[in-house]
Parts: C-alpha cells; structure tokens; sequence
C-alpha cells in the first residue's frame, strides 16, 4: 500500500467523521445544549434519503438540498419548542446542561422509536456514486470524495461566516460569553436557536450523505453520536476548524495503523490521541481554557 | 366373602363406566383458552437489525399461520387452541435478556419461550430456560461450545452450527478447489474482533494450516469500522487467491462496496453474515455473482420456494439465505413436537424435540445429541439466489463459480 494511498483514504474517513461533528459542536458550543439525539437527526434523514431515492427514483444529491432546510427548520423548532423553557428555567446557567441532557435523552427514544416502527429493525442500504475515482494514482470511491469535499466546502465556509460577517461575531460573542453578549443588545437565544438550527442543517446533511455509503439502521444513531462527542471535544467545543482537524486527525491516525500495523488497533489509537490531547490541551486544539 | 367382593366389583366397574363416560368431558373443560408464548428480542439497539431480518418476521409468520388454521392441535384436549404471545424488548443487552426471560417464566407464566437473536444472549438466556425447565430452540446462535453446552443444559438445542463446522467446511471445500487446480494455496484473511468472527477466524486457521494452505494476511478490525480500504488495500498486494472476510452485516456490506470499488476482485471472495440478507441482493444484485458466504438454500425445493413466497407475503420483506429457513424449521419441530405430546407438558415435548423426526421446510429434521448439523455450511450467489454449495455432497447442492467473475458495475 503506498503513500498516496493512505493519505487518501485518511482524508475522506477524517472528511466523514469532520462531517458527522461539526453540526454537534455548533449546538454544543454556542447554544451549550448536549444534544443526545444529535445521532438520531443524522439517521432520520439517511432514511429520508433512502424512501426518496429507493421508492420515489430521486437523486441523493436533490435530497441533499432538501435536508439543509429541513434539518434546520426541525432543529430549529426542537429549541423554539423543547430546550427554550428549559434556558428560561435555568437562566442559561449550567444547570442547562444536565437539564438538556434530560431532555435530548429523551428525545432520542422518542426519534428512534417512531424509526423503529416506521422501519423496522432492519438495516438499510442504496448505493450512489459508488464508482472508482482515480486521484494521483490512487483509486477511491466517489461518494466518499464528495464527503471530502463537502467537509472542507462547509467548515471553510461556516468558518468564513463565522470569522468575517456580523452575523458570526454574533454567534461567537454567545459562545465566548453568554451572560454578557446581552449588554452589547444580542439576543441570545434567537442567536442560540440560529446555531442550534444551523448545525441541525449540518447534521441532515450528513445523514444524507452517509447514506449513500453506510448501511445503516433506525437504532445505529447512537454510534455516530459518540463519534461526534470525540472530535467535538478534542478539537475544542465551539471550533469548527477544530473540528475538521481532529476529525482529519483521527481519520489519518486509524488508517495508518490500519495500513501499517494492525487493523484491530484502530479503536485504541483513536482513543489514545483522545485522552493525549485531553492531557497536553484539556480545552481541545482549538479550545480557549476557562471560558 | 364373595357376596362382599361381587359387590366391591360391582361398584368398582359402575365407577369406572361413570368415570369413562365423564373422561371425554371433563379434560375438554380443562382446556387451556390459549397457548402463551413469550418471545424477548431485540427491538432496539445493536441486534435489532439482525432481530428484525431473522426472528421477527419468522415469530409472527409462525403464530399467524397457525391462529389461522385455529390454533395448535392438542389432542389430550381434542380441539385446537389458539397461541396468544406476550412480547419485550431485550435493548440488545443481555442483563435485560435474562430478566425478560425469567418475567416470562416466572411472572406472566407462559408455556414455551423462544429465544433472541444472537449467539451472546442466546448463551446468556441458557442458564434460565435450564432452571425453570423450558425447552431453546437456539438457532441464532452459533458457538463452538454447544457439544459441551448440552451435556449440562438437558433443555437446549443448537440449530445452526459451531464455528468450527463452517470453518472447517470451507477450507475442506478451498481444499478439493486447490487440488483440482483452480486455486492457488495462498488465503488472506480479516474478521470482525467480537465472538462470531473471532470463532471463526482461529478455526479457520487451524484448518488452514492442516490443509497446507498459507496464511498470506491474518488481521481482525473492530466493531463499528467504516472504512475497509486500509484492509483491501493491503490484501490487495498480497497475491491471495481467496479473500475471506468473518464480519458481520454492515461491514460485509462496505467490504463488497469497497471490493467492487477498488476493482479487487480475487478468484474466491467470502464475506460473512449479511451476505445472504435480502438487503445484499437489493444493493449488488447482479455484481454479487459469485460471492460466497456461510450458509445457502436449496431453490429448486419446492417447500423452500413456498416458504420464500409465504415470508414475503406475511412481512413484506424476504428471508435471509442463511438462519431464516432454519429459524422456521426450528418452530415447525417446536409445532409438532408440541401436537404430538397433545398437552402444554414441557418436559415432554422437550424430550419430544430431543428425539423426534419432523417433517420441515428443510426436508426430515432429527437432532442429533441436542443439536442439527444437516446444514448448508457455504452458499453462493449465482444467477440472483444464493445457492448451498458445500457441503457438495448433500442433496442439491450446485457446483462452485470459480474463479468469482468479474465485478459487473
């Protein structure tokens, strides 16, 4: 297996797991809300996708555009309707993250469950741009490229917004310091509800595009869920370029051992870069300590 | 004295006529309402998948099919009794499995329990249906301790295999390939690091390395992998004519994909459970001709295609070709081993499964010392179904496609 290779297959695992984190630590980072359910918005739309493109011929790509709205205005609506009483309650303090914890546990099961009985157990497969691409000399699968590319497109473009417009000194002012972005006149929970929405977009973008690769089931959410916890904080929680660095980090990480030592090592590995970069960084690459 | 004893008879044989008038009455009135049975599977977590392709569809088919014909046939009673189920979800988790079993047993009291899906929970269930007395029919379940299980569990039945078995089967058949000339006597090697694949994988070794084959890549990855290109890749360069893969559903799913993608296409491709899911057939169809994996069905049997027909009538979904038609088999030697005793006496209709011969699906059913053996151990996809191929020398079993064509994009 030569260099190219490697550094290939690193990049488009690191895309996915970039990908599958970055709607996480926007809702994590600025609306300070634990989403547990995050897992189970990324399933839905796989299963959107799935009904779409399996019984109605549409292409992925179509769906692809059709989540971006949709997983915000549903994300969106879940903190207008569910965590907006729960910030009022808690004064936004840290109460609010046991409580949304609570909370978003709970609608874990409420998403899975309705999963569960519109589809089953079972898991669920379609294949879409699953054709070989040739990249200096090294052959990869197109859909995994194009998750690549969207990773890169999304955090180069959400970190763009976020450095350069007002709308983003918005949303990191309530990130950096929500008990004081007030007095500067923001509203904090409209900006916290666009954040939380936003990375629901992400995140039903995602789901889309892991569907065209991954088999996947209504109760696997969980899985990504925990993947997504792992880069959210060890890239630093709030960062998106964070994000896409340690999500790229892990994904060169596993396939070099994979490719150069022991495929079975792939866990340990992830989870020992985890806990170094807890140790030498506590807050994460990106993440300023004591917020 | 003999007045005495004239009378005792006589009074003796009115009793007995009264008693042999009331005998037709009184069990009629003894009647069960229903059978219960009690089922805790997996409905959440990570054996729901294979919960929902391999048991569930098998369960409700069962109970509807005989409700329909008005119930199992219990003749001590003379008439036909309904089966009424009560159902929990173990959440994949075996601590839960156990409690649900014993509710099942001791609480809700239900006549037979059938058990979940997988090897892990069917093994962690075992010790409970033995305490209380219930026959498990085990089918999901393939473990190389059974021989040794049923020495201690009187009440346990293994339907599907040890991992030996199927390993074995398939390097003996790799072996007949490799002396006929077709292949090489080089094999590269992955699975899955959990119970299934680990099994398989340090018997097929053992079995490699008797035969004489080389061992060209040996490596396992953990549960949950989503990428195998680093693996394939590496087999790739390794110059192996067989490629076997022990994994489970949705990373037999991505080493197809990832195969068909890098164009790695060696002249025996066997990949593990998922291969012969309906699932499988939907997403490669036609491009998975020639892959191989652990279990296969007879077509050209007529019940079989009956079965197949009647499955996706009941669930709207297609069996797998591996565990399903023996899950159903499975509940076919539970039916009538059950009509046969005539009454809901477990301990009879366990010693009724222990020693029976029953008509199923898959032809004449007869355990031998607890467990069925008479078992496809590896199919291929040829011409859209996957067909048993070995052991070759049982009863409708096609010859190999080998070398594996060409992957069709």
């Amino acid at each position: 297996m030569n260099l190219v290779d490697v550094l290939l297959a690193g990049a488009t695992l690191g895309g996915l797991y970039a990908l599958v984190a970055m709607g996480l630590t926007l809702q994590y980072g600025v609306a300070r809300i634990m989403n547990l359910s995050y897992g189970e918005f990324l399933i839905a739309p796989a299963f959107l996708a799935y009904v779409l493109v399996v019984q109605h011929g549409a292409s992925p790509l179509a769906v692809l555009v059709l989540a971006l709205p949709l997983g915000f205005a549903l994300q969106w609506a879940v903190y207008q309707l569910l965590l907006t009483p729960l910030v009022r309650r808690t004064g936004a303090g840290p109460q609010l993250e046991v409580d949304s914890i609570l909370a978003t546990f709970g609608l874990l099961f409420v998403v899975q469950g309705v999963m569960l009985v519109a589809f089953g157990g079972n898991y669920h497969s379609y294949g879409y741009l699953s054709v070989p691409v040739q990249v200096l000399g090294s052959t990869v699968a197109a859909n995994r490229l194009l998750v690549l590319l969207v990773a890169l497109g999304l955090g180069a473009g959400l970190y763009l917004l976020l450095t350069r417009t007002r709308i983003g000194t918005v949303v990191r002012a309530v990130a950096v310091a929500p008990r004081f972005a007030p007095l500067v006149g923001i509203d904090v929970r409209r900006t916290a509800a666009l954040a939380f929405g936003l990375g629901g977009a992400l995140v039903a973008a995602c789901g889309v595009l892991v569907s065209m690769f991954l088999p996947f089931s209504a109760t696997m959410g969980t899985m990504f869920a925990m993947k997504a916890l792992i880069v959210v904080i060890m890239g630093g929680v709030g960062n998106l370029m964070g994000c896409l660095l340690a999500g790229l980090l892990l994904g060169f990480a596993e396939t070099l051992v994979a490719s150069f030592v022991d495929p079975g090592l792939t866990l340990a590995v992830n989870y020992a870069l985890f806990l170094l970069v807890l140790l030498l960084r506590p807050a994460g690459l990106f993440g300023r300590a004591a917020r | 004295m003999s007045a005495y004893s004239k009378r005792t008879w006589l009074r003796r044989a009115a009793a007995a006529a009264a008693l042999a008038l009331c005998a037709p009455l009184a069990p009629a009135q003894e009647a069960p309402k229903s059978v219960r049975i009690g089922w805790a599977i997996a409905k959440t977590g990570p054996n729901a998948g294979g919960t929902a392709t391999t048991v569930t569809p098998n369960y409700q088919m069962w109970v509807k099919e005989i409700n329909a014909a008005g119930g199992l046939m219990l003749k001590a009673h003379g008439r036909r009794v309904p089966i009424e189920v009560v159902e929990y979800d173990d959440r994949s988790s075996s601590e839960e499995a156990v409690r649900a079993t014993e509710r099942l047993m001791t609480q809700d009291k239900v006549d037979f329990v059938l058990p979940p899906w997988g090897t892990a929970n069917n093994l962690a269930v075992g010790p409970t249906y033995e305490k209380h007395g219930y026959p498990l029919l085990a089918v999901n379940s393939i473990t190389d301790k059974a021989p040794q299980l049923v020495k201690r569990w009187k009440h346990a039945f293994f339907f599907l295999g040890t991992g030996a078995q199927y390993a074995q089967a398939l390097i003996g058949y790799l072996d007949e390939a490799r002396k006929a000339g077709r292949i090489g006597d080089r094999i590269a090697m992955v699975h899955i690091a959990d119970g299934f694949g680990v099994d398989l994988a340090s018997a097929a070794r053992k079995a490699a390395g008797q035969h004489g084959f080389t061992l060209a890549y040996d490596k396992s990855y953990p549960v949950g992998t989503q990428d195998m290109t680093p693996i394939l890749n590496e087999v790739k360069g390794r110059d192996a004519d067989v490629f076997i893969a022990f994994s489970y559903p949705p990373d037999t799913m991505l080493i197809t994909d990832q195969a068909q993608v890098l164009g790695f296409n060696p002249k025996v491709m066997f990949t593990g459970v998922g291969t012969q899911f309906p699932m499988y057939k939907k997403k490669f169809g036609a491009a998975a001709e020639g892959v191989m994996g652990p279990g296969g069905v007879d077509f050209d049997s007529p019940a079989i295609q009956d079965y197949f027909k009647r499955h996706q009538a009941a669930s709207g979904q297609e069996p797998d070709r591996f565990a399903s038609t023996v899950q159903y088999a499975a509940l076919q030697v539970l039916q009538q081993a059950i009509e046969r005793v005539g009454k809901v006496d477990r301990a009879a209709v366990t010693q009724e499964i222990r020693t029976g011969r029953f008509d199923t699906i898959l032809g004449p059913v007869q355990l031998d010392n607890q467990m069925f053996t008479n078992l496809w151990w590896v199919g291929q996809w040829q011409n859209g179904e996957f067909y048993g191929i070995a052991p070759s020398s049982k009863p409708g079993a096609k010859p190999a496609l080998l070398p594996k064509p060409a992957w069709k994009n």
